[in-house]
């Protein structure tokens, strides 16, 4: 008997109506949600449909609506074509895809170096790696100018080397944002890498070495297929990111390296051009949810964690 | 190699905090110790304010982000959710995203309001609010792989001994989960702390915050009280980031693979 009352005691607590489980999600989950609608998707949507409206005289919004901001982005302004604003979009997303592909580089031996440690240190290495991404990147950003600058032991050691003529800077210039993207990125690549690397099945690699595979064949072939998946993770986490970076263009770059994030924030300076910041921001957005796009595709069927 | 690239990584970390007890005023150039620096920053009225507006920023947005992503995380992990996958999507959306997006979306947002509704005058208040709008995620991926990592059996061992859901939630699944809170917590008062772009763009005059700082220092030249100024950040941040991952070992390693 008293099995039974159990039984259905536990059955009114698990399996709950509907009802009941509407009530639950909207007081557990509904303010946080509620939060995120009111103070970020209704502010997209501002951006998104501001990014169709006309800059007035003063610099206010107003109708009529319009795919001008669009157009002058691509280059087709009032006074015919000009390469400027379609040299920016370019600039930045050559820039996102070369931190990407530095960092890919970089993570790699790193990834395996810690694979190799013993397991106490493996997660103290990768600590190590988290506690820089943790730690203010405007600081990080500007002791890059420091470290750069003209002087610097670095520029003196480019200098002995012959890379860079006597008295001139590392910084400011595109060498000066790589470096400081790359610095700020690493971890994004180095973690989720980290994670297929330390799931590879070495006994592939052997079977490869075995067949008479060399050592280049045996990674494109045994080790490549498997860490794939962290790398295309790494590359997405990188790309995102750092096309639409803002400080580190605009204190490590110089006039000529203007990159999205700082168009975008020129609208909302001096320039108050808030219809066209807004479509800059729009397209920026729109990357993003392609590559989230892209990654759920590949995602699809697989492990569903959190997020 | 590897040690190179760790060096790579701490570079930036250690110049300034060795800048900044640099007796030389300019340039790269050693010019002996000195805790100088640390003086000139105490006597700034202008670092102490930005120290309060930081201060009184993170503490309540890391409040409310906490609340509010914990209870989310809770409800995604345990109840039918209308509209899932748009929440699990709208969550990921401040990762991604460019903070310069995020920071001119509030920017027009509030502006609108203002019109329109006479709501949020540019301050402290906005800005509380477009950092809880940040952290929430994190808070929500932190306390929610705690949550998946949790034994169910607890929670309906609770339920079949009689305990209602309040209590089951109260006495079971809220100490259980209280490391991956905290853990969570401290990460976004780092998050809040480390931010520049987003508090910039929604500032107002006189809620001048630390990183603000800093950024208009740099613009018109280092000085090493801002290096003195940087490595007590770097040091709060250490702290903070340390004992989170004490708590919640590699949390960030292991979010990061699920995204």
């Amino acid at each position: 008997m008293i099995t039974v009352r159990r039984d259905k005691a536990a059955q009114k607590n698990h399996v709950h109506s509907e009802r009941d489980d509407r009530l639950r999600s909207t007081l557990t989950s509904g303010p946080g949600l509620m939060w995120m609608l009111c103070f970020l998707f209704i502010p997209l949507l501002a951006v998104v449909a501001i990014s169709f409206m006309t800059r007035g005289e003063y610099g206010e919004i107003g109708l009529p609506l319009t795919l001008d901001n669009y157009r002058r982005l691509l280059g087709f302004g009032i006074l015919g074509f000009d390469p400027l604003y379609p040299a920016i979009l370019i600039r930045s997303l050559a820039l996102g895809l070369a931190t990407a592909s530095i960092c890919m580089v970089a993570a790699l031996p790193l990834c395996f170096f810690i694979g190799r440690l013993p397991l106490g240190w493996r997660t103290a290495g990768l600590i190590l790696i988290v506690i820089p991404f943790w730690t203010n990147l405007l600081i990080r950003t500007y002791a890059w100018q420091i470290l750069l600058s003209p002087g610097g032991w670095i520029c003196r050691l480019a200098e002995i080397f012959g890379w860079i003529s006597p008295g001139t800077g590392l910084y400011p210039g595109v060498f000066a944002i790589l470096v400081g993207m790359v610095c700020d990125f690493l971890p994004f690549m180095v973690l989720p890498l980290y994670a297929s690397v330390e799931k590879i099945d070495w006994c592939l690699a052997e079977a490869a070495v075995d067949l008479g595979a060399n050592g280049s064949q045996v990674f494109r072939h045994a080790i490549l297929p498997q860490i794939l998946p962290g790398l295309g993770a790494g590359c997405i986490l990188v790309f995102l990111p750092a096309t639409g970076q803002f400080v580190i263009p605009d204190l490590l770059g110089g006039a000529k390296t203007t990159m999205l994030g700082n168009l975008i924030q020129q609208q909302f300076g001096a320039g108050r051009d808030w219809p066209f910041g807004a479509a800059i921001s729009f397209v920026a957005l729109l990357l993003v949810m392609a590559g989230l796009w892209f990654r759920g595709a590949k995602q699809a069927g697989g492990e569903g964690g959190l997020l | 190699m590897s040690a190179l690239l760790y060096a790579f990584l701490y570079a930036p970390i250690l110049v300034v905090i060795v800048y900044s007890f640099n007796a030389a005023r300019f340039g790269s150039t050693w010019g002996g110790f000195t805790t100088r620096w640390y003086g000139v920053l105490m006597e700034n009225p202008l670092a102490w304010a930005a120290a309060r507006n930081t201060l009184i920023l993170g503490l309540v947005s890391t409040g409310i982000a906490t609340v509010l992503g914990s209870l989310l995380a809770f409800g995604l992990a345990r109840f039918r959710i209308p509209l899932k996958s748009f929440t699990i999507g709208l969550l990921r959306v401040p990762i991604f995203i460019p903070d310069i997006v995020m920071a001119v979306a509030l920017l027009m947002f509030y502006s609108l309001a203002r019109q329109w509704f006479g709501l949020f005058e540019l301050g402290l208040p906005t800005m509380i609010v477009a950092h809880v709008t940040f952290q929430i995620p994190f808070v929500t991926i932190v306390v929610g792989a705690r949550l998946a990592g949790m034994d169910p059996s607890l929670e309906e061992a609770s339920r079949d001994l009689g305990a209602n859901e309040i209590q089951t939630f109260l006495h079971v699944t809220l100490p259980l989960i209280a490391p991956g809170i905290i853990a969570a917590s401290m990460l976004a008062f780092t998050l809040s702390l480390d931010d520049f772009v987003v508090s910039f763009f929604t500032s107002g005059p006189g809620s001048t915050t630390l990183p603000i700082l800093i950024y208009s220092s740099v613009k018109r030249g280092i000085t090493p009280d801002i290096n003195a100024l940087s490595t007590f950040i770097i040091a709060i941040s250490m702290a903070a980031t340390l004992a989170a991952t004490v708590l919640q070992r590699s949390w960030k390693y292991r979010s990061i693979r699920d995204i």
